[in-house]
């Protein structure tokens, strides 16, 4: 390397003949070409051997019938077809449907709620913002221990206040309906403070002048934040849309932590129902089926964002 | 009326709030004062629901067993214990899985953080044939959810034979290109000449890496060890399938484990659960800004 940089050194573009300034460029490519591999080489191996390599694997497995010891058995489609015909794996897709449903539309209008709050003149607003922050730090499983005290049917802290105001207890843990509410709003309680970074950091780039203009144009509080707000920050919504719902298609922590995926299987999601048929009845093969929904679902999805992101960049 | 929130925010956005100036030509309204009260009002509801799991989460940890047993509503506890914490030290390995969070969480960020950079460094200043092609393809393991792989993973691990270590653990979570993109575009941003400059004056690549690109890098290298460091903490899925020795379980691990043995002994249990978050609520007390800046930065896929 040092030999390459003492010729460049000595070079006066401009001077020397354009061969010799061609094989000088060359040589330095040759060069920035086996540093470059050499940089990237680490990252390259460890890819290429846990996520690559798996991922192919599982593609395979999903063809087979195996428990994990010893070979498979080729099977072909079988897996797949079981799929179609398996009704708690429908329920689960439904389940993951209806959580995605619940979650995402819950995390983001808070999320935007808040960042407008935490985006106009507030008291202590640094002190309010890492509130909103501060559950994004806690782990899944931290989240749903806690969810599991409140929300705990005789000796929770929710129901005995639900109690002091005259209301029913909630059947949180063996009503299927309230278990899958249980789950989403832990989620949502975890999940709210990216929302709200992600608007605020796209309710800060637009313009003051615009709210200004419509101020003088006579448009109240709801209307600037309709038609002013809401589509300036269309691109931050876009993202989230996105993200919030790969996300919710992966959901496994504070599922499987918090109710298990039961009462029965009400919140039996799709990692929950791989992870069961992977390590619990150890179906390996059928759990890679399972995967490989999630993965087509997820590259779909991350297809569409990849087609519509760029007008983030210019406005959020 | 006086001047609109978002026209103050331009200029505090960054800044710590303080008190606003404000021409004395545009005295608050009484009407601007009541609009100000209720987002106040808003801001202070909002966060104490926010905030009230964490709160009951210390409550219960000290708190005696037999006050949550009681079938009354109490917000606050009237005797304080540490008994739950005796427990927790007494009945499990607390300290060998704190030491293993921190053990793994710390490879784990070593790894992810050098190979990153080094990456990022690559694909953004040097210039060589497939440069282009490798970034995408490293950007696109992003999409690939773990939790698809988790079984041939899982296989791939007791292949080469590490199944139930540290290593296990530590590297397929170094095996990400989360870090890639974040290095690449901040390294892009480094201005050329000061490159060119170091190259002229005779240094090699890896010397450039190490004298001009790191010591620019120190906020970008502190926004990656933190989110490294963090999402290895609080990881669960894999470690899970990934350990088996009860002495080698991570804090989330071993979080499940304890509840499993405790049942409803939810005062060991919260004990516990605050042990394991604490650390990571002090540093993002601390470091608040960067992750902030992580969290907004990482999300752009």
């Amino acid at each position: 390397m040092s030999a390459s940089t003492s010729i460049l050194n000595r070079a006066r573009p401009g001077l020397d003949p354009p061969s010799e300034q061609r094989r000088r460029r060359r040589r330095r490519t040759a060069l920035d070409t086996i540093a470059g591999y050499s940089f990237l080489g680490p990252n390259l191996v460890l890819i290429g051997l846990f996520l690559f390599v798996p991922v192919g694997w599982a593609f395979g497995l999903s063809f087979q019938r195996t428990n994990g010891f010893g070979a498979g058995e080729f099977v072909g489609l079988d897996n797949y077809a079981r799929l179609v015909g398996d009704r708690i794996f429908w329920q689960s897709a439904l389940n993951t449907g209806l959580f995605t449903l619940l979650v995402v539309p819950l995390s983001m209008g808070l999320g935007l709620g808040l960042a407008v709050l935490m985006n106009s003149v507030l008291p202590a607003r640094g002190l309010f913002r890492t509130i909103i922050v501060l559950p994004m730090v806690i782990s899944g499983v931290a989240t749903a221990l806690i969810a599991t005290l409140i929300f705990d049917q005789s000796k929770g802290v929710l129901n005995k206040l639900l109690g002091a105001t005259g209301l029913d207890a909630v059947p949180w843990q063996s009503g299927g309906a309230a278990a899958m509410l249980s789950v989403v709003l832990a989620t949502v309680w975890w999940r709210v403070g990216f929302n709200m970074i992600i608007y605020l950091a796209g309710l800060q780039a637009i313009e003051p002048e615009l709210y200004e203009s419509a101020r003088l144009d006579g448009a109240g509080p709801w209307n600037q934040f309709r038609y002013i707000t809401v589509p300036m920050v269309g691109p931050s919504t876009f993202f989230l849309l996105v993200m919030n719902i790969i996300y919710s298609f992966h959901v496994f922590d504070i599922v499987y932590v918090l109710t298990g995926g039961g009462p029965g299987y009400a919140t039996s999601v799709l990692v929950t129902y791989a992870y069961q048929n992977g390590f619990v009845t150890r179906d390996q093969g059928y759990a890679a089926a399972i995967g490989m929904v999630l993965l087509v679902l997820t590259l779909v999805l991350t297809a569409l964002q990849w087609r519509f992101s760029r007008t983030r960049d210019q406005v959020g | 009326m006086t001047t609109h929130p978002s026209v103050e925010l331009a200029a505090t956005a960054t800044a710590a709030p303080g008190p606003v100036h404000r021409p004395a030509a545009r005295r608050p309204t009484s009407a601007h004062r009541r609009n100000r009260a209720l987002r106040l009002l808003a801001a202070i509801v909002s966060c104490a629901i926010l905030l009230f799991p964490l709160y009951w989460m210390v409550v219960v940890a000290l708190s005696p067993r037999g006050e949550l047993l009681t079938l009354e509503l109490r917000l606050w506890p009237r005797h304080f214990t540490l008994g739950n914490f005796d427990t927790v030290f007494s009945s499990f390995p607390v300290a060998s899985w704190f030491g293993n969070s921190v053990a793994i969480a710390v490879v784990v960020t070593a790894i992810t953080v050098v190979v990153n950079l080094l990456s990022g460094y690559a694909l953004a200043h040097l210039k060589f044939p497939g440069n282009n092609v490798t970034f995408l393809l490293m950007l696109s393991t992003l999409m690939i959810p773990t939790q698809v792989i988790m079984v041939s993973q899982f296989r791939l691990v007791t292949q080469l034979g590490i199944y139930g270590t540290y290593w296990a653990v530590i590297l397929p979570s170094a095996s990400t290109a989360f870090g890639i993109f974040l290095a690449r575009q901040f390294i892009i941003g480094i201005p050329k000449e000061i490159i060119e400059a170091a190259r002229i004056d005779g240094a090699g690549r890896l010397r450039i890496f190490r004298a001009i690109i790191l010591p620019l890098c120190k906020p970008l290298i502190a926004v990656l060890t933190l989110l490294t460091f963090l999402s290895s903490w609080n990881e669960f899925a894999w470690p899970l399938i990934a350990l088996k020795d009860y002495q080698l379980f991570t804090l989330p691990i071993g979080m499940l484990y304890l509840q499993g043995q405790f049942g409803s002994d939810y005062g060991a249990i919260m004990a516990f659960a605050l042990l394991a978050v604490l650390p990571m609520v002090v540093l993002f007390l601390f470091f608040q800004r960067y992750f902030v800046q992580g969290f907004t930065r990482s999300g752009i896929r």
